[in-house]
């Protein structure tokens, strides 16, 4: 056994050696809800160039941050922009600054499991701040059912899900309902992970999904893609405009693009209950977190030559995979950011 | 090689009466130093695991203080944490673990080592050995898609038409929850019960229950009397090795308990457990107070897991009076 | 007495039905386990499974061949850390330590068993990783090692404990030294429960996924050598089983199945390799 192991320890010594050859290897962490997309693009680049390996791992908008912020990692992702507290951590750390990008839009829908009820159902802000608060208990409550006349509401509990992790979708979902609900804001605030007032705690968005797909009355949040992948119904949304609008491509856009007028610099921003008359209310940017400096210099091309190619070629794969493109004015913004990577 | 000795070394700690340099041309002081270093390094690495968790923890320790054991509360917006409701799931459902693992595992065990022919043993042992390497994630995975399904509309409305007016079996049946936490780890921890069991029991020397038997015993009371008693320290052991891994498993018991920081007398009611909790929020946990709160939690497990064992070896020593072969567990 | 005897009879009966049915039981679980894992994860098994690296969502033709070198290197590194630190602390338990000591040691040894693998992982992270900046195979490795010590040593010693004192005994009055005892009487008389400790400890290892995330996270390439990030099974299993996309949900159960392959062919291989060459003396 003691040769045999030492055969096989020779054999992937010299497989590594092999495989060794020219290849640069980057290394990024973070945000799960854009990691098919990542993957995607990751892959993509390195077909077009084979000596760049890009590894991208989804251990969570927090993890991201935090491990560029460590130094584990070159590069981050998150949900939700990082708060000025973990900017200065990574400056005093460091020596420099850390710059945000945005790469794709993504949405956050109500998805519902009610029997008897086959449409989509509207929700109104009130209404949805009103079931996660614990205050709107059932589903034929005149909150509910003002905006859905004509629908057959039963008089059944409703099972609240939330997520169970800490995550970027539940950062965007929270973020929302701090904007619309005063009470919320004050009693549960917006996080990643809050102190839910009510529910059931699902792991993951799968998990979410799953629970209220398996439980009668069940009533969650996640992202587009899970319920359109899992064929799940899920209800529009009014938007500050007045406008019922049901999550799509197209609406996540039209909020990037009336939030892009007003865009700081280093792209931080929210983008729930934008305003637009077609703009769906709960859309969010997913950044990439890329420190200003490089002491690798080979490192610092590659990504932002990555960078370049994900805001021209890249785009053009979001739709397939259910995300939305950032709109133009964004991606001429951050082109010229770009230059702020030394 | 002759020694100077006059007695014989003893199988225990080693005599004291050879020299010590006799001893070290022998060899044996050098495997003793050797196999005691390595039995140190496991306390070393127990001390140091604790030490992180204890520096890693010390801003909340400090804001909290022993109210984190009693705090129902946990927020992570508003910096307020406490430790109650992990610290009652994880009991829950490591006892209920036990509960439904042990008579099952140890039945099997006797099965496997007593009454199966040689190779039938052997090849179940090898297919049951495989469930301990089924990963955790697939164990929550298939717990999710069946257990709960099964719970929800078949077993828990059953518990509750039959047994309902118990505390344990009120509230509405969502299928996952306490019970389902506790039958999902049960199956997780049964293979390493069975295993060790039906090895130590395969070590019991014949003559034991061959005298039982020629005393006139039926097979079941020479088995359950006198070779169990004979292999109880290693099935003690075995049910420690199972309530560890019920105590700190993340990834199955996260799918199934809800996740819900409750404290309720009925198993139907979600829950959540000190491992789900972290294994949940500590890659996102950002700011300075609210990860060091989860190591707290962490830190918490482990003064838990340390009076369960305390306990039960009190409990041991207590019932081991009747007398067994062997005396450590 | 007649009727007693009938009753005791019946209660042997009756018991031992009842074992057999727990017996039943346990193994059916697994059963219908490895059932469901084959039927849709056996679609997913073709020769670019065990070739290929992973694939972009929505791609056919992907694998996970980075993954199984991954965890087969992740496992390699695990048993040479963990399994002489548990097996030769288990000796000095049995075979050399008073009491006190003894008793000690298996307390901190229940204790670490009973860490969740995230506090591992945590813990592995902040010795390993976070001083040298980096993830790797080796920090994995370290993390999976401490998981397998406590089975390992706990059970090893209980199997040299149950070797019967007449072995030992018998050794000594030949003449032999304390260590020559143990080396060719007593641990050849509980091989086989030591390598159940060993191959159990192995398994359980082999299905952790939260100590991992923080020491090898993952690696959609190949991981050269032991210092970068490595792709595992079980990781794989955790970040595709949590998609929405049912392709990946496949691979998922698929890697579930190789994975289960992979611990039986060990368990396979290690019993076959080590019951060559143990002589017990007569």
């Amino acid at each position: 056994m003691k040769r045999s192991a030492g055969v096989l320890l020779a054999g992937f010594g010299l497989a590594s050696a092999v495989l060794a050859a020219n290849a640069l290897t980057i290394t990024g962490a973070g945000a799960s809800f854009p990691y098919p997309m990542y993957s995607k693009w990751f892959d993509e680049y390195h077909k077009k160039d084979t000596n760049i390996e890009i590894n991208y791992q989804s251990i969570g908008s927090g993890g991201g941050i935090k491990q560029v912020t460590e130094g584990t990692v070159d590069f981050g992702a998150s949900d939700g922009p990082m708060n000025d507290d973990q900017l200065k951590a990574f400056q005093d750390k460091h020596g420099f600054a850390i710059l945000h990008f945005p790469t794709v839009l993504g949405a956050v829908v109500p998805t519902y499991n009610i029997p008897g009820v086959t449409g989509d159902l509207n929700f109104t802000p009130e209404a949805l701040a009103g079931i996660f608060l614990g205050k709107i208990t059932k589903w034929n409550d005149p909150a509910i059912a003002g905006a859905n006349k004509g629908v057959n509401l039963p008089g059944n509990d409703i099972v609240v899900v939330h997520r169970s992790d800490g995550s970027g979708t539940s950062y965007i979902w929270t973020d929302y309902l701090s904007k619309v609900s005063e009470e919320w804001k004050n009693k549960v605030g917006k996080g990643s992970s809050v102190n839910w007032p009510v529910g059931l705690g699902g792991k993951g968005n799968e998990g979410v999904a799953g629970l209220v797909k398996q439980t009668s009355n069940g009533f969650g949040y996640v992202e587009l893609i899970y319920a359109i992948q899992n064929k799940m119904p899920y209800g529009t949304v009014k938007n500050s405009s007045g406008a019922f609008i049901k999550a799509d491509l197209a609406g996540v856009t039209a909020a990037a693009a009336g939030a892009a007028k007003s865009m700081p610099d280093d792209f931080r921003v929210s983008i729930t209950d934008a305003p637009g008359k077609t703009a769906y209310p709960i859309s969010s940017f997913t950044w990439l977190l890329i420190p200003a400096k490089f002491s690798d210099g080979a490192k610092r091309d590659a990504i932002k030559g990555f960078v370049k190619w994900m805001l021209a070629d890249g785009q053009n794969y979001a739709e397939a995979l259910s995300y939305a493109k950032l709109p133009k004015e964004v991606v001429a913004k951050e082109s010229k950011a770009l230059d702020g990577i030394k | 090689m002759s020694t100077t000795s006059t007695t014989l070394p003893s199988a225990g700690p080693v005599a004291g009466s050879r020299s010590f340099l006799s001893r070290l041309r022998e060899g044996d002081e050098i495997v003793r130093l050797i196999t005691f270093v390595f039995a140190g390094a496991v306390v070393l690495i127990t001390l140091l695991l604790v030490f992180e968790l204890w520096q890693g923890s010390v801003l909340a320790r400090h804001k909290f203080g022993f109210a984190f054991f009693v705090t129902r509360v946990w927020d992570p917006n508003a910096g307020d944490f406490g430790a109650l409701p992990f610290i009652f799931g994880t009991l829950v459902t490591s006892a209920l673990a036990l509960l439904i693992a042990v008579p099952l595992g140890i039945g099997a065990a006797i099965f496997l080592a007593e009454l199966a022919p040689a190779r039938v043993s052997d090849t179940l042992e090898f297919f049951i050995d495989l469930l301990a390497a089924v990963p955790s994630v697939i164990y929550g995975l298939l717990g999710f898609l069946f257990v709960v399904p099964l719970m929800r509309d078949f077993i828990q409305p059953r518990l509750k038409e039959t047994l309902g007016f118990l505390p344990f079996f009120k509230g509405p049946a969502y299928g996952i929850g306490f019970l389902t936490a506790g039958l999902v780890l049960a199956i997780m921890v049964i293979p390493y019960i069975i295993s060790v069991s039906r090895e130590v029991l395969l070590s019991v020397p014949r003559d034991q229950r061959e005298a039982a038997l020629a005393l006139g015993s039926t097979r079941w009371e020479s088995t359950w009397k006198v070779v169990v008693p004979f292999a109880r320290a290693g099935i003690m052991g075995s049910i420690f090795l199972a309530l560890a891994r019920a105590l700190g498993e993340t990834m199955a018991v996260t799918m199934v308990i809800g996740n819900t920081p409750a404290i309720s007398s009925s198993l139907f009611s979600p829950g959540y457990s000190i491992a789900a909790v972290i294994a949940n929020e500590f890659s996102e946990a950002t700011g300075d107070l609210y990860p060091q709160a989860l190591i707290e939690l962490g830190l918490v497990l482990f003064l838990l897991t340390f009076i369960l064992n305390g306990l039960a070896r009190v409990m041991i020593l207590a019932t081991s009076q009747r007398g067994s072969g062997m005396g450590n567990a | 007495m007649n009727t007693r005897l009938r009753w005791r009879k019946f209660v042997s009966n009756f018991m031992l039905t009842m074992t057999g049915l727990c017996a039943v039981v346990a193994v059916s679980v697994l059963f219908f386990i490895l059932g469901y894992l084959v039927y849709y994860g056996g679609t997913s098994i073709n020769w670019n499974f065990f070739t290929k690296l992973p694939a972009p969502v929505g791609e056919t033709g992907g694998g996970m061949a980075n993954a199984i070198v991954g965890s087969a290197k992740l496992l390699a590194l695990a048993t040479l850390f963990g399994v002489p630190i548990g097996f030769l602390g288990a000796i000095y338990l049995a075979e050399f330590s008073g009491s006190k000591v003894a008793f000690v040691v298996r307390y901190a040894a229940d204790l670490l068993n009973g860490a969740p693998s995230i506090v591992i992982g945590i813990f592995a992270f902040s010795i390993a990783v976070h001083p040298f900046k980096q993830f790797s195979t080796l920090a994995g490795g370290f993390a999976l090692g401490i998981m397998m010590v406590p089975i390992t040593l706990r059970s090893t010693e209980q199997f040299l404990l149950a070797v019967p004192r007449t072995l030992r005994e018998g050794a000594m009055a030949l003449g032999a030294s304390k260590w020559k005892t143990i080396a060719t009487v007593i641990v050849p008389a509980a091989y086989r429960g030591i390598l159940t400790a060993i191959l159990l400890a192995f398994a359980r290892v082999a299905g952790e996924t939260a100590p991992l995330l923080f020491t090898a996270l993952g690696n959609r390439y190949w991981s050269r050598g032991w210092t970068e990030p490595t792709a595992s099974l079980p990781v794989m299993i955790y970040n595709y089983g949590l998609s929405p996309y049912e392709d990946w949900h496949r691979q998922a159960w698929a890697a579930g199945l190789v994975l289960l392959a992979l611990i039986l062919i060990t368990n396979i291989v290690a019993r076959a390799i080590l019951s060559r060459g143990i002589s017990v003396p007569r």
